[in-house]
């Protein structure tokens, strides 16, 4: 249509608001990147890089780290390789072999020492044996015990239709090699004591991992009724003597359930920190004694022992540092080569603009 | 100019449909269409045809050609005795606009939106998580879809609860109904074909009604279709003749009568039908019924203290309901960019799956790998076929990776669009003081469109204009008579000549005056005091729909001939001694496109009766004495140049008897019930012809404001502007040449008319030019392209005129001559031009040339604004249409994607929204598909390391949580606020449109720092 003229009316009817965000007025910071901080930038953050990898690379390069292969493959003239040929031999659940191990510790280690086991090319991540437990069964719960889940299968009954406590493959193949160290000094062989306690997470064994209530008041007439993971030597309430450490709430078993990220892991064994040694192993001659039950060649995986201390920032690990000293170093390279860029073309660019 | 005349009223392009028409439903309608979240239906009309007819169905959902007509009894009454009455089924008088009811809303929405494909992909996986056993459980894939579904349904359901409510209230409306001489109240759903409604004043007609009588004695009622096709200027009908005494319930129930009519269609201005009266011991009467006496559901009646009419048309099957066809959608560019990503990375899904299962089974092969003794199989697996494990294997690693796919981008990029448009229109500065509004947003998923156009095409008149007309000068038997010096009546010979050159005589210029006063369709729309028609009160105007009018009646009346409206049939003009003068309205030859002018046939006082006409030159030359050209012919093409609209005035004395056969003639053609406009327009034909020539009138369009800056900004941009006109070349080049489409030293290449020649070479030489100016065109490009690639300044601009009829030469050649390649020539110089400017254009004409260049080599986006019916269809046609709130109706802004009050809104629109929008949904489509891909590829990597076992990396809330929310809302509010560059700089800096979308898509910050340092 076509008004001549328009009539009056009420002003401002559909006027926007006049506000900070529907105009997009928001207040906002951009920062423009120029020479003068865009160099300092750089400076100061390889720098800053540098100093945390020196750190970092200096706490690690304290840490020491002693690593012993016990696998025994044939024709390495180990001392467990018989152990090993007998547990190839017999497969899983092969009987009990010792075999010792002695080396030398060539400085001292301060306290605490841990001691790992590290498996490798074994393959705790792999799916199918990740989900072969049953989580309810293991915090304890009764009825769990008596019917495990599907996902344990093919370890979740016995051939006589048993419910197997704790069922699944990573229960059954729980690590069961043994070791005992002992120091020479004076000419005798002396135990050191190992810890076995706060092995594992604290979360696992207070609240993931419990023993389902007793009848009767003992543990055995509780695992009435299920059967022993078949490659067990003991039904689980016989781990430990000790009562507060057996069943479920086996430190070293918790230790094991928990699973390995990827296929070459260490897990915590024990830790030196008692009696005479609880400053630490003193340089010397030491020998380790193990009960070699577990068999490893079969899928072409390692064994081995390793002694530890430990910093701030935990345990050995060298790749941290040298990231950071790489990254800080090209930050600064690269800053060099901006301000060499910067001051050649800073004339050029001042003539530009004139 | 013409053809801008009434076009509003009158002239539809043909073929183009009124899509947004108005009234709860369509608003209804109008509202989810302007909320385009997750609505990617292909088909999107929301009127649904519910006939309660089976056998109806088909002709209610209007595809099939109607033949026949239909035949309403009023009142359902039989004719006769004789005749038995049969009952025709009809539609019911409900309007159905909602898509769901309560019981088919699961499936049929389900149905929807599964139909999109990430929805169905989510589907499957999740089915196969379901069914297989996967490394992640099904609630990871299942939760986001099932939010996503959740969430589009509930945005579905709840508008279509408002279609609901507001086709409710339609329907439950009361109307009353005349039935055995009495009103009985219904719910206007109930309404039948046949049945006489009675509509009070204002009130909007429930259904298609045919006129029979109102409180009127003339038999008159005014109406406004404002809700129909945004004219709010009062509109006469007329009733039956024979029926307008019927005033009262009894009259009426006495009527009898029958209605044949066309079956429905669409158009709104066209309706064909008679009615048949019958009265007892007498033969039937027959009338012949047009658009002036069918009352369209949804308008308005004004002015008028009630009406009788009989349904016709009733709902789905009114003219309005028939109109609302949903706009063919628009997909952004951004959308099929999405699609290309989603193809790829589906591409890498499947691969990366392929690798996987293949180097899974290679690691597989030994068998110390496959099955260790601490972790051996159960008997079912060891039993599965090889291939069926290899195959589940596969869709397992497809499970595990398929959050690759982004299964939130589509919501969010959705949301994005939806919630961003909002800024558009709460921008203060796009809004309009004058019209009291600011910018609308019609569809959201454009937004980013308007970031990289590359083609704009404008209307001339008031889209780079004003509209506002005024009148400057006109010409009496060639003597110039000029208002501009003095606003004094330079006019009557009491004030004493001011500024006129020469003089006619006085019988002549009062001759011309009259004329300017009669031969129109202006109204007087008064103000709050009816009775009195005072012309000059404040809010008392003339109203037309077209400006041209109203500034020739102002301008007849500053030299004191002042229109003072309709008096029933007659028209009163005060003349310049203050009397009135009173002239019978006989026929109005309505203006068409076609013929360009339009006529009236008055009978003055004295008995004689008078034709007056008036339209463009170049349609009225022909048809008046040629002696007379000459003189006015030179002022006419001098006002052209100088960028006025010139009409010319004739006139023609009729006898008594010439009338009689006229008017016999035009009253059986109006009875017509075939071809009825062709048998008009030949009439029309015949009876303007050895007219006079009176004089010419030039009107000014005064240019927008800034609409030279803008177009110059436009330009600066990259953007390539083209004026596609309906006007006069001189007028429309003048307006380019002031809006600086045109510079001084722009080479302008011409294909006119003018350089044509004669009509019987023109082909051969259209060849000629198109051959040289490519020439011409080529060199020089290869000169340039030489020095830089894209540079701003070119040495040499040119400007390329074309006009319709060259257009349509060059568009559709005959047959026989080698001329089957003008066309890509033609496109070829037209790309190269500068600017281009193309007048006199038919509607259909604009959107063929915004096709043309759409499918030209690699795809540009187009963007047309204009704001009148007529560029309408190449509103629609373009990527992006643009409507100005104008002065010619509301109907390009309806049909547009945005509308914004003026051009110069445009800068903002397209340089500082359009530019922004571009920028942050590139980046929010990137970094979708860069996070994903940066979630998933350490999941792929884990494989390596974990026997290509499938075991996932992250845990499963984790998985259900990262696409949905943890990485979907931060970049969504990014992706709504972030401004690379400030609104201000964009806006003054066009060049910035250029230099970004070079960039954007293949986006990297060094291209930032580049930009930033060419800034300083």
């Amino acid at each position: 249509m076509a008004a001549a003229s328009p009539c009056a009316e009420p002003a401002g009817r559909n006027k926007p608001d006049n506000t900070a965000f529907t105009q997009q007025r928001l207040p906002a910071w951009q920062p423009l990147l120029s020479a003068g901080t865009a160099l300092p930038l750089f400076f100061c953050v390889g720098l800053a890089c540098l100093a945390l990898g020196l750190g970092l690379h200096f706490s690690s390069g304290t840490i020491r780290e002693l690593e012993l292969d016990y696998t025994g493959a044939p024709g390495s003239g180990h001392s467990c390789s018989r152990c090993a040929n007998a547990s190839r031999a017999a497969g899983a659940g092969a009987g009990a072999c010792t075999c010792s191990l002695r080396f030398e510790l060539p400085e001292r280690f301060p306290g605490p020492v841990c001691l790992y086991y590290q498996l490798s090319n074994y393959y705790q991540n792999h799916r199918r044996y990740s989900v072969s437990r049953d989580n309810r069964q293991l915090s304890g719960d009764a009825a769990g015990l008596r019917s495990p889940a599907t996902e344990c299968s093919p370890f979740r009954t016995d051939p006589r239709g048993l419910p197997i406590a704790p069922c699944g493959a990573i229960a059954n193949s729980r690590f069961n090699d043994t070791f005992a160290l002992y120091h020479l000094a004076n000419g005798t062989f002396h135990r050191v004591p190992l810890d076995n306690r706060g092995i594992s997470w604290w979360t696992d064994s207070n609240i993931k991992f419990s023993n389902p209530a007793l009848l009767n008041g003992t543990l055995e007439a509780t695992f009435k009724g299920t059967a022993k993971p078949p490659n067990w030597p003991q039904a689980a309430y016989l781990l430990d003597s000790n009562p507060n450490n057996t069943g479920f709430i086996n430190e070293d078993f918790i230790v094991w359930m928990r699973i390995a990220a990827l296929p070459t892991f260490r897990k915590l064994y024990r830790r030196v920190r008692e009696g005479n040694f609880s400053s630490g192993l003193p340089q010397g001659t030491y020998c380790l004694n193990i009960t070699y039950n577990y068999p490893v060649l079969s899928f072409q995986g390692t064994k081995k022992v390793i002694f530890s201390t430990v910093s701030w920032m935990g345990g050995k690990n060298p790749f941290l540092g040298i990231v950071y000293l790489v990254f800080g170093s090209a930050c600064i390279l690269t800053g060099f080569v901006m301000l060499a860029v910067h001051i050649k073309f800073q004339q050029q660019n001042q003539m530009d603009v004139e | 100019m013409w053809t801008r005349m009434l076009q509003g009223g009158i002239a539809f392009p043909p073929g183009t449909s009124l899509p947004g028409v108005r009234n709860k439903v369509s608003e209804a309608c109008n509202r989810t269409s302007s909320i385009p979240m997750l609505a990617h239906k292909r088909n999107r009309s929301y009127i649904y045809m519910k006939c309660k007819n089976r056998v109806l169905n088909s002709k209610c959902a209007g595809e099939e050609k109607r033949v026949g007509t239909r035949t309403v009894f009023v009142g359902h009454r039989p004719v006769s005795e004789t005749d038995a009455y049969i009952e025709q089924k009809f539609c019911d008088n409900r309007i159905v606009s909602s898509k769901y009811t309560v019981w088919n809303f699961l499936p049929k929405n389900l149905f929807e939106q599964f139909r999109r494909i990430a929805n169905f992909y989510f589907l499957i996986i999740f089915l196969v998580q379901v069914i297989v056993d996967t490394p992640t459980s099904p609630i990871t894939s299942g939760l986001p879809l099932f939010f996503v579904i959740i969430v589009t349904a509930i945005k579905q359901g709840y508008e279509d609860w408002l279609r609901h409510r507001a086709d409710k209230e339609v329907n439950k409306s009361s109307v009353f109904i005349v039935e055995n001489a009495k009103q009985v109240k219904k719910h206007s759903e109930k309404i039948k074909v046949g049945d006489v409604v009675e509509v009070k004043a204002d009130e909007t007609f429930p259904c298609d009604l045919i006129f029979l009588a109102s409180s009127n004695d003339d038999g008159i009622c005014y109406v406004t279709t404002a809700s129909l096709d945004g004219e709010s200027n009062f509109k006469t009908h007329y009733a039956v003749r024979d029926t307008i005494g019927l005033r009262t319930d009894d009259d009426i129930d006495s009527l009898t009568a029958t209605i044949e009519c066309e079956q429905p269609q669409s158009d709104l201005y066209k309706f064909v039908g008679r009615i048949n009266i019958y009265r007892s011991n007498q033969e039937p009467v027959a009338r012949s019924l047009g658009p002036e006496s069918l009352l369209l559901k949804g308008s308005t009646l004004k002015n008028t203290k009630k009406i009788y009419g009989v349904a016709v048309y009733t709902g789905m099957e009114t003219k309005m309901a028939l109109n609302y066809q949903g706009k063919s959608q628009k997909r952004s560019a951004v959308e099929k960019s999405i699609n290309a990503f989603l193809m790829v990375y589906l591409c890498i899904l499947v691969s990366k799956a392929t690798v996987c299962t293949t180097l899974k089974y290679v690691w597989q092969s030994n068998p110390f790998n496959d099955e260790p003794w601490y972790n051996q199989k159960t008997k079912k697996e060891r039993d599965a076929f090889k291939i069926l494990r290899m195959f589940t294997d596969f869709l397992s690693f497809m499970v595990l990776f398929n959050f690759i796919i982004p299964v939130s981008m589509y919501v969010t990029v959705e949301m994005q669009k939806f919630l961003g448009s909002f800024f558009i229109a709460w921008d203060k500065e796009m809004y309009d003081e004058e019209i009291q509004e600011g910018a609308l947003v019609n569809t959201s998923d454009l937004n980013e469109e308007l970031g990289q156009v590359e083609y704009v095409f404008t209307d001339k008149t008031g889209t780079l204009t004003e509209n506002s007309m005024k009148f400057i000068e006109c010409c009496i038997d060639g003597h110039k008579y000029s208002s501009r010096m003095s606003e004094v009546d330079g006019f009557s010979h009491t004030d004493g000549p001011m500024t006129y050159y020469g003089k006619a005589l006085k019988c002549r210029e009062e001759l011309f005056l009259r004329a300017l006063c009669l031969c129109h369709t202006v109204q007087i729309k008064e103000g709050d005091n009816v009775d009195g028609l005072i012309v000059n009160q404040e809010c008392s105007t003339y109203i037309s729909s077209s400006p041209d009018e109203i500034a020739l009646v102002k301008g007849a009346k500053k030299y004191g001939f002042t229109f003072l409206g309709h008096e029933n049939d007659f028209m009163k003009v005060q003349n310049q001694k203050n009397e009135i003068e009173k002239y019978r309205l006989l026929h109005v030859l309505n203006f068409d496109p076609v013929r360009r002018r339009m006529s009236v046939i008055v009978k003055t006082s004295a008995g004689k009766f008078l034709l007056f006409c008036k339209g463009a030159d170049s349609s009225i030359f022909p048809r008046v004495q040629q002696d007379e050209i000459q003189q006015t012919k030179v002022h006419v093409e001098r006002n052209a140049m100088d960028g006025y609209r010139t009409l010319c005035v004739a006139f023609k004395e009729l006898t008594q008897e010439d009338y009689k056969k006229i008017d016999g003639q035009l009253s059986e053609a109006k009875m017509a019930l075939q071809d009825r406009e062709e048998k008009m327009a030949r009439i029309f034909d015949d009876i303007e012809t050895d007219m006079h020539l009176i004089g010419a009138t030039a009107v000014e369009d005064r240019l927008q404001e800034h609409a030279a800056e803008t177009i110059e900004a436009l330009q600066t941009a990259g953007m390539k502007v083209w004026v596609l006109t309906g006007d006069k070349m001189e007028t429309a080049k003048s307006t380019c040449y002031a809006s600086r489409l045109f510079q001084t030293n722009t080479e302008l290449l011409e294909l006119t008319a003018k350089t044509m020649g004669d009509s019987n070479r023109k082909e051969d030489r259209l060849h000629e030019l198109l051959l040289e100016y490519h020439k011409k065109l080529l060199q020089d490009f290869s000169k340039n392209s030489g020095k830089l690639k894209r540079s701003w300044t070119v040495s040499q601009e040119y400007g390329l005129i074309v006009d319709g009829s060259t257009l349509s030469l060059i568009l559709n050649p005959s047959q026989d001559s080698s001329s089957s390649n003008y066309k890509s020539i033609f496109l070829q110089i037209c790309l190269k031009c500068a600017a281009v400017l193309c007048c006199r254009m038919a509607p259909l004409q604009k959107a063929q040339i915004v096709k043309m260049v759409k499918n030209t080599k690699g795809n540009p986006i187009t963007l047309s604004v204009g704001d009148g019916a007529n560029d309408v269809s190449m509103i629609l046609e373009a990527h992006v249409g643009i409507g100005i709130k104008g002065k010619e109706g509301r109907q390009a802004a309806r049909n547009s994607d945005y509308a914004v009050p003026r051009f110069k809104h445009l800068r903002k629109l397209l340089l500082g929204h359009g530019h922004l929008y571009y920028v942050r949904i590139a980046h929010l489509v990137q970094y979708f598909f860069y996070k994903n891909l940066c979630f998933i590829l350490p999941q792929f990597l884990y494989q390596f390391f974990c026997g290509f076992s499938q075991q996932p990396l992250y845990d499963a809330a984790y998985l259900t949580m990262y696409n949905i929310c943890f990485t979907s809302l931060p970049i969504l509010a990014y992706s709504l606020l972030e401004q690379h560059i400030n609104i201000e700089t964009l806006t003054s800096d066009p060049r910035l449109y250029i230099l970004y979308p070079l960039i954007c898509l293949c986006y990297c910050p060094t291209n930032l720092w580049r930009m930033d340092t060419f800034l300083k």
